[in-house]
Parts: C-alpha cells; structure tokens; sequence
C-alpha cells in the first residue's frame, strides 16, 4: 500500500509514465490484483440485482441523459442562474479559470479565516487542481475525513477509484496503516474496531477545526443549492460542523431543477455502490444564520471544461456524474486497477477525461487504454458514447502524431500505412497475401504455429501462439472452385 | 435469394476454412452466394487505432464494391459492427452527400451470419450435426453493437448432437480489441488470462464464436498453454451435417 511498498504512483497526467508502462507495473502486484478484482466483484453483483429490479432503468438512463445533454447544450444561462440564487442565499460564488486560480482562490479564503488546518470531503476536484501540497507548502495542513482518504492520506498511497478511492487495499493492509500511522498497536482488523479507530481520530478533527472544503455532486440552478452524497456521515459532519465551508465544483455539475437530482439520485446510488439509496444526501442553499456555516463559498472551475464543451463529439464527457460504473465494468481497470491511468481520474472516464482536460498534451496513451468493448457505455447512466469518444481521441492523437513527424519509425504505424496501400488494391492485398505466406514460413514451426515472431509480432506472441497461414486463401479458393465448375 | 459474401481481410488470409464453411451453408440453404474478388478489408482496424484518413478509404471502398448488391452476409460482427456503427460518422465527416445516400440504401441489406439466418433466411435449424461439448464465446461487438442476443443460442440449440455449455462471465472481453492486443499486450494478455481461465472451466472440447478475431487470440493461447480444447467459427459448426461430417473432417483447430 505505501509507496515502499509497490513503487512510487505517480497521478499528475504530466508526469506520469504511459499506461502500458503503468499497467505493467501494476500488472506484477498479485495482491493489489486480488483486492481490486474482488472489490469490483462484490460492487458489481449488488449493482446487478439492484439494476434488474428496476423496470424502468433504461427510461431513467435517457431522462438522466437528456437532463446532462440539456444543461451542456445551456450551461452559461444555468451557471449564471446558480450564481444568482446562491448569491441571493447568501453564499459567495467565486470563478477560477484553471487549478491556478482555484488554488490561489481557495488559499486567499483560509488565510481570510488564519486558517491552519482545514478538514475535506469527497472532492476530487480538489485533487484534480493538486490542492493539498499546495496548501501544505502554504502552511495549511488539509486533514481528509472520508474514510476510503483518511486510509489513503495516512498510508501515504494515492487514489485508485473515484467511489472508493482505496478499493485497492485490503483489510489487513488497513489495519496496519491506523496501527503504524494512530499509535494503535493491539488494533486488529474487525471492521468495527477499524471504524472505531477512524471514528476517534475523526471526532478530535471535526469539533476543532472551523474550516472545510467540500466538493459537489451536483449545483441546482432552480434553487443554488448545492448537494454532496455519501456513505459514512463523515460528509454530513463536514458540512455542517464549520463555520466556514468552501465548496469546489466543476462547472459542469449544474442540473437546471430540484427535481431533476430525482432522476440523477436514483442512478447514482444503484451504479456506484449498487444501493437503492446513499445513506446520506446533504444538500444545502447559501447559509441559514443559526444553522450549519456561517460563510459559504463555491469555487467553480473550468480548467479545461469549456474547451471540451466546444467539441460536439466530445461534450458527452461532460455529462459524467461520477458514479464508476464505467469503471466497475471495465475489464482492463479489472486487471490494472486505477493508478496505471496516472489521473485522479481512472478507467473508461478518465481515459477520455484526462488527456481533454490536459488538452490532448499529456496523457495521450489513454485512449488506446482499451480494448472497445463497450462494457462502460453499456451501464453509463448518463449514456456517455465512451468508445465513440476514445476512437475519436485516437485520431486527434495520431493526427498530432502526423504532424510533429513523431513514430515515423514505429513498427505498428509502419505496418497501419502500408496495410492502407494494400487494402486499397485487390491486386496489392493479393499479391501481399502470397508474399506474407512466405515470409510467415520461416517463422511457421513443425506444429504449424507459430511461436516467436519479430518486431510487432513478438507482442503477440510473448502470450499467444499463431497457426501459420493456411497455403490456399478464401479468395484463392472461391477462383479455383470458380474455375472447376466450368 | 442472392447474396455475396464478404469474408473480411482476416477471415480472408487466415481463416478460408470459416469462408468454406459459409459457402457450404448458404448454399445449403438454398442462398445463390456471390464473391466480389475486388473486396479488401471494412477499415476498423485503422479507425480503431487513430487512422481516420485510411479508414474513410476503406469504408468508401466498401460501400462502392456492394451498394448494387441483394445482401452483404458477413461472417465477422465486429466487423459489421464497424460498417454499422462507425460509418455513419465517418461519411458525416466527410461529408459526401451522394456517399452518405448509397451506403444509407445499403446498410438495411448488410448482415452479420447469424442475423442473416434468423432475420433474412428465418431459419434456426439449418440441419447441422455437430457432436460435440461446446462453449459459445460472446464477442463484445455482436453482444453490444449488434445487440444479437439469443440468435446465436438459437442456432446452437438446433445442432444435433451439440451440448451447449455456459461460460461464465459470458460477456467480458477476451482482451484482443485488434491493434490494442500488441500496443498494450500485457494487459491485454491478463484478460485473455482471465478469460481463458473461465473457457477451459466449461471442461467444452470447442470454443466457438462469431467472430475469428476473438478466437484467433483465444486459440493462441489455448495452443501456447497446450490446453485441450479447439476453437471453431460458428460458421463451421452449422456447415457439419451428418452426412458430410465424415467426407469434411471439421477444420478448426486455430
């Protein structure tokens, strides 16, 4: 679990190695294997009986698709509608063009309340603008109080799954983080007395510090509120305990109406921890003197959002409500788990996010980072066409490859330009056919397979044998047929 | 009824054996089968690996080699898959009206095998034999893309003789996604790893499919971890009759 312990993950997409290099890394890791494909076993069955027990699930997908399709298609009109309503309530809107501004925005309001510590809660955005060591650098210490984080903070690892960002350790490697890192040496591994610990250590934070941060999961226009669901309580204790609370948001969490989270609600619960209902749904509008914060504010942030949201084919990435479904499904993220795709956002989602919010300059092995299987767009509860965005992502990055002269010499790209000349003359394909037979000969063992190929070939065969080519092709055999019937 | 073949560039150079096989079938059937020998490849493989320009190429040649054409039968789903799923957008992009019409008029008429006999032909038993355990392998693109659903089942259970066993996780991918298999063959062979490991619980003497692609990359590894089992198009399995299941030994050994 600790960085000792399986090498350095690296999650900032600028510097992370490329996913194959990443996924072989996390390929050697039995037990990280075991706990990621077991934990997405025990996810995916409860999803499965909680998805067939509704009948109207796929009218719920559409609905939820429109509804995100329809504030994209209007997001400025429905931004500056929250705005206006939060403001009205009494909350502070504050707008941060990129994680820069975010951070800055953010670190100006806790050093307007001498803040030393501030406590968090589901926020991955906040690790998307890399607002902990940025904080910790200003001398502001951001404790995390969601228990999946608090694993994850004190055993130094990072993130591997937007629900259940410690889905990669396991009990006994839980146990021995609260042990090292609490001083609990007789701890054991019940999960009660492993929640209990967290629960000790959580208190002390929540009743004396004054100032958190949250993230959204969604904004509602109708009304400025703002609503955060969750499993464990710890959120709710967040939101209400402070005096000062700071929400993050992308821009793209608005939904127009109160009654639209209905439908979002619904989905949400059942595609990310397949539970009818999250335990808790806290939502909140401005500040109610007496009740909860006295100061609200909403950092919203764009960073790469609304270039995304000016390309029609790609705008669909925007409509994620970060449920992991994608994920859960995803028989690659099944092997590799989360940190070989070097972002806080992993699986089917982040391959697409990722290297957009990047601006297509790092992170472009992402969309290769799958084999199509379409298993993602299949559960995606708000029908995001994911392959269609990665095949559309793969052509931007060997476009860009084109014309910076890069992979000239790469084997596979080779083979692709002249398979394209071949395949555009029967003539070619056939005379390539005859040469291709012969050449595989040499490689074609006594069994009639082959086993060890050169160059691109050896990355087939490292794990799979081929049978040799067959001395009459189909075509070949329909000429001679054709020719015998006369 | 007429109807021409496309066997698709893989099924071409590697598997003439599952062409045979459809030949045998349809023709069986009553289907008057005609081959465009002008025919190349549906231009997936450069579409999925980022070769948007080759892949229009390819798509264009496709639609003129078969816009006069009764039926195009395929025996590949991924590779109609292709033709029905990625064409529109690349026509749309490119933006060629008179295209963009032929291949709309085409593509009601362009059929994966199993959808061709059950949809067109309205057949299930097609009067095979085919004494085997077999494992049928739901390839991603006709699961998903296609949406087949029980047509293949369908036709398995009318083969005498077949016992159909269930593979479990029956729709998780094999791992071969086409380039994907070698631009990231680790993790690519830790699903087929896994896959494998769910085929070979069946004890079936056959895995079976329909489409060669998932079973080339299936197969290479049976014969690399020298496990009993064969696999076999779909295609092959249907074509056995009891008549001729001693005159043609069944081919697939892949």
């Amino acid at each position: 679990m600790s960085d000792a312990e399986y090498g350095r993950v690296n999650l900032d997409p600028r510097f992370a190695p490329p996913f194959p290099e990443a996924a072989l890394h996390e390929l050697r890791n039995p037990q990280l294997r075991k706990n990621v494909a077991h934990a997405i076993d025990v996810i995916q069955g409860k999803r499965g009986k909680l998805v067939a027990e509704k009948t109207d699930w796929q009218a719920l997908r559409e609905a939820a698709s429109e509804i995100r399709t329809h504030v994209l298609e209007n997001l400025g009109e429905y931004l500056e509608q929250f705005e206006e309503r939060c403001t009205a309530a009494g909350g502070v809107v504050h707008w941060a063009a990129d994680a820069a501004e975010a951070r800055s925005l953010i670190l100006d309001l806790l050093r307007q309340e001498n803040a030393k510590e501030v406590i968090k809660i589901k926020t991955m955005t906040s690790a998307e603008i890399q607002l902990n060591p940025f904080l910790e650098a200003n001398g502001i210490r951001a404790y995390e109080t969601d228990l999946a984080e608090i694993i994850l903070q004190l055993g130094e690892g990072e993130p591997s799954h937007i629900v259940v960002p410690a889905l990669h350790v396991n009990r006994s490697q839980v146990r021995e983080i609260f042990a090292r890192r609490m001083g609990l040496k007789n701890l054991s591994d019940d999960p009660q007395e492993l929640t209990n610990a967290a629960r000790t250590y959580l208190r002390q934070k929540f009743l004396s510090i004054p100032t958190a941060i949250s993230g959204a999961n969604s904004l509602i226009a109708e009304t400025g509120s703002v609503a955060v669901v969750e499993s464990e309580g710890n959120g709710r204790m967040c939101l209400t305990l402070p005096r000062t609370l700071i929400t993050l948001a992308g821009i793209e969490k608005v939904i127009p109406r109160f009654q639209d989270l209905e439908v979002i609600l619904q989905l949400l619960a059942r595609s990310a921890t397949g539970e009818r209902m999250n335990p808790y749904t806290s939502l909140w509008t401005g500040v109610a003197p007496g009740d909860g914060p006295q100061k609200f504010h909403v950092v919203l942030l764009d960073n790469g959002r609304s270039s995304i949201l000016a390309k029609p084919k790609e705008r669909q990435t925007l409509k994620c409500i970060r449920c992991a479904a994608c994920m859960n499904a995803c028989p690659v993220y099944r092997q590799t788990g989360g940190h070989a795709y070097g972002s806080i956002y992993p699986g089917p989602i982040g391959a697409i996010l990722t290297p957009q919010l990047m601006n297509m300059e790092h992170a472009q092995s992402l969309p290769f980072a799958s084999s199509l299987c379409g298993a993602c767009y299949e559960v995606c509860p708000v029908k995001i066409n994911i392959p269609e965005v990665l095949i559309e992502l793969r052509a931007q990055v060997v476009n860009q490859e084109r014309k910076q002269a890069k992979r000239i010499f790469d084997p596979l790209y080779i083979g692709l330009r002249i398979a394209s000349f071949l395949f555009a003359s029967a003539g070619r394909f056939h005379a390539a056919q005859w040469l291709g037979r012969n050449f595989a000969r040499l490689f074609t063992r006594q069994d009639g397979w082959m086993h060890s190929l050169p160059s691109v070939g050896a990355k087939w065969t490292q794990t799979r044998d081929l049978r040799g080519l067959p001395s009459q092709n189909f075509h070949e055999w329909w000429a001679q047929r054709g020719k015998e019937s006369k | 009824m007429r109807a021409s073949l496309f066997i698709t560039c893989y099924n071409d150079i590697l598997f003439p054996e599952t062409g045979r096989a459809v030949v045998r079938l349809l023709e069986r059937l009553g289907v008057a089968l005609e081959f465009n020998p002008r025919q190349t490849c549906c231009g997936q493989m450069h579409a999925n690996s980022g070769f948007r320009r080759e892949a229009f190429a390819q798509a264009r040649r496709f639609v003129q080699i078969y816009r006069d054409t009764e039926f195009v039968v395929v025996p590949s789903s991924s590779c109609v898959a292709m033709i029905r799923d990625q064409y529109p957008g690349l026509f749309e992009e490119l933006g060629n009206d008179a295209l963009r019409k032929q291949f709309a008029a085409l593509l009601p008429r362009v059929y994966e095998l199993s959808e061709f006999l059950i949809d067109r032909l309205g057949v299930e038993d097609v009067g095979s034999c085919f004494p085997h355990r077999v494992a049928y392998h739901a390839s991603c693109h006709g699961v998903r893309v296609l949406q087949l659903g029980e047509r293949p089942y369908r036709l398995l259970a009318k083969v005498r003789g077949l016992e159909l066993v269930p593979i479990p996780n029956a729709e998780r991918c094999c791992g071969f996604g086409g380039t994907f298999s070698v631009k990231n063959a680790e993790v690519s062979s830790a699903m087929l790893a896994a896959k494998l490991q769910d085929v070979v619980s069946t004890r079936a003497e056959y895995c079976t499919a329909l489409d060669n692609s998932c079973l080339m990359h299936l197969g290479g590894a049976m014969h690399r971890e020298y496990v009993g089992m064969k696999t076999i198009h779909l295609a092959e399995i249907l074509a056995s009759t009891e008549a001729d299941y001693e005159r043609f030994p069944v081919e697939g050994t892949r």
